[in-house]
């Protein structure tokens, strides 16, 4: 599937969907490259959720032994500007 | 006719304040549909009715705060004759407070006057003029009282609200709404702990139950599902510790006038952190007949709208029992406090690897420690440790769950 989005649209939808998970967050102090879940008050029911909304938003499918590359906003980046 | 009361929502509540009605005067009401929401110290609640009938009389205003009891409208059978003397009062007629210990009571006086009866910024009745000049004088609409049809909020409420907060006297007229609630769920949560900790005479007992066949099949179970229908490991926990209750139905239990009534159907309560602070412990009704994947799907469902707000009264009302898991933050092991009139709470911490022996030989396992607070008037250590035992056994076999 050719993927018209660039590291910067997915980044921003990212964003806006723990926005949506996390709503008290601050995600403007964020680091990209830490775990979201040593950074915002999320449980493993808020990461599923996660998990749900960005396979129904980027429409990829994602193995539950692959949640940990979906663990920082980096490696989200990196996971969905791959080809699926 | 029947009587539509201030429902209590937990032996902590004392009285509630009535958002909105979601019916109006002849509208028809089906039992356990939802008719209003009603704001308590802990959160906004949707509230069922327990008949169907016809709204004969909405008898309480949004925004006004009454006692648990409180008749707050009444529901006329369908096909009864309505009453002729019945209208819509131009004052509202005098609230009855029903208690079965207590004579019938007054309203008290009214509340002082309170921030606007909204929860969340999307339920704000208010316009974009308002809510514009909301930004620009820097008032939060949220703390405001709406005095328009239905509560709204207005220009000139967001005006008024400005020059309230601009008197250094004003007393909390723009106070955070956010920050009053928390601060009212803590004193909530205080007092029923201190009750608890006061008239219940806890006993405390813990277990290790190996969690090695658990995770396996989970693991191999959430293969086979799509991401959407995937189980939390939590899951298994709530169903083994409901399934569990109907081999010592005694833990499943209310403490009500001395003596334990034990309650027929299972709805295990599961503690919910909220995002602004404090918990709250909605029932998932029928706990132990839902199979893996409704069971999931109703846990999804119950904290997303813990946090949101929307509750329903008896999920807050019918919890038999209490499960709160703090694995997640750390915790190795739960002393839970009782949360009457329960009997009994399960606590989980976290899954650790320690080493264990089968067989013979040393090998690591995933352990997790449960732990069971339990009500010593109600049981005793011999049943709570059935209990536990009976839970242990019935996370080695997940695929019967």
């Amino acid at each position: 599937m050719n993927n018209p989005l660039t590291p910067d649209d997915i980044r921003q939808t990212v964003l806006r969907i723990l926005g949506e998970i996390a709503p008290e967050a601050d995600l403007t102090a964020l680091k990209p490259g830490v775990s979201f879940r040593d950074q915002l008050d999320i449980d493993s029911m808020d990461f599923l959720n996660f998990v749900i909304m960005i396979h129904k938003t980027f429409g990829v499918e994602i193995a539950e032994a692959d949640y940990p590359k979906y663990g920082t906003l980096n490696g989200c980046v990196e996971q969905l500007s791959e080809p699926q | 006719m029947a009587d539509f009361v201030m429902p209590t929502l937990g032996s902590d509540m004392t009285e509630g304040t009535l958002v909105e009605w979601k019916k109006k005067v002849g509208d028809r009401v089906v039992k356990g549909e939802i008719i209003a929401e009603v704001e308590t110290e802990k959160a906004a609640i949707e509230v069922e009715s327990f008949h169907s009938g016809i709204i004969e009389q909405l008898l309480a205003k949004p925004g006004e705060t009454v006692p648990v009891g409180t008749v707050m409208a009444i529901i006329r059978e369908e096909g009864a004759q309505t009453k002729p003397s019945v209208q819509a009062p131009a004052s509202p007629a005098p609230l009855q407070t029903v208690s079965p210990k207590e004579p019938v009571s007054s309203l008290p006086p009214a509340p002082p006057p309170m921030a606007a009866p909204a929860t969340e910024p999307g339920r704000l009745r208010i316009s974009p003029a308002a809510r514009k000049l909301a930004g620009e004088l820097g008032v939060d609409p949220v703390s405001v009282q709406g005095t328009g049809p239905d509560g709204s909020i207005s220009l000139d409420d967001i005006q008024r609200s400005a020059a309230q907060r601009a008197q250094p006297s004003a007393p909390l007229a723009a106070a955070d709404r956010t920050g009053d609630r928390q601060a009212r769920m803590r004193q909530t949560i205080a007092a029923a702990m201190a009750r608890s900790k006061r008239e219940i005479p806890h006993y405390y007992l813990s277990t290790t139950i190996d969690m090695g066949r658990a995770l396996t099949w989970i693991t191999e179970e959430n293969l086979k599902r799509p991401v959407t229908d995937r189980l939390l490991y939590g899951v298994l926990l709530i169903k083994a510790v409901a399934l569990a209750l109907r081999e010592v139905p005694e833990l499943n239990a209310l403490w009500k006038e001395s003596t334990a009534v034990q309650n027929p159907d299972i709805h295990v309560g599961v503690a919910v952190s909220l995002r602004q602070g404090g918990l709250i412990a909605p029932a998932i009704h029928n706990t132990d007949k839902q199979s893996l994947g409704e069971l999931m799907s109703r846990f999804q469902d119950v904290v997303k709208r813990a946090r949101a707000g929307t509750l329903r009264s008896s999920e807050l009302s019918d919890p038999t029992i209490t499960v709160t898991s703090l694995g997640e933050q750390g915790v190795e092991t739960v002393f839970g406090v009782i949360y009457p009139p329960q009997v009994a709470l399960v606590g989980f911490g976290k899954v650790v690897e320690r080493p264990w022996i089968i067989e013979g030989r040393v090998v690591s396992r995933p352990v997790v420690t449960a732990s069971l607070s339990a009500d010593h008037r109600v049981t005793d250590g011999h049943r709570g440790g059935v209990f536990l035992s009976t839970v242990d056994r019935l996370l080695q076999e997940p695929g019967q769950l």
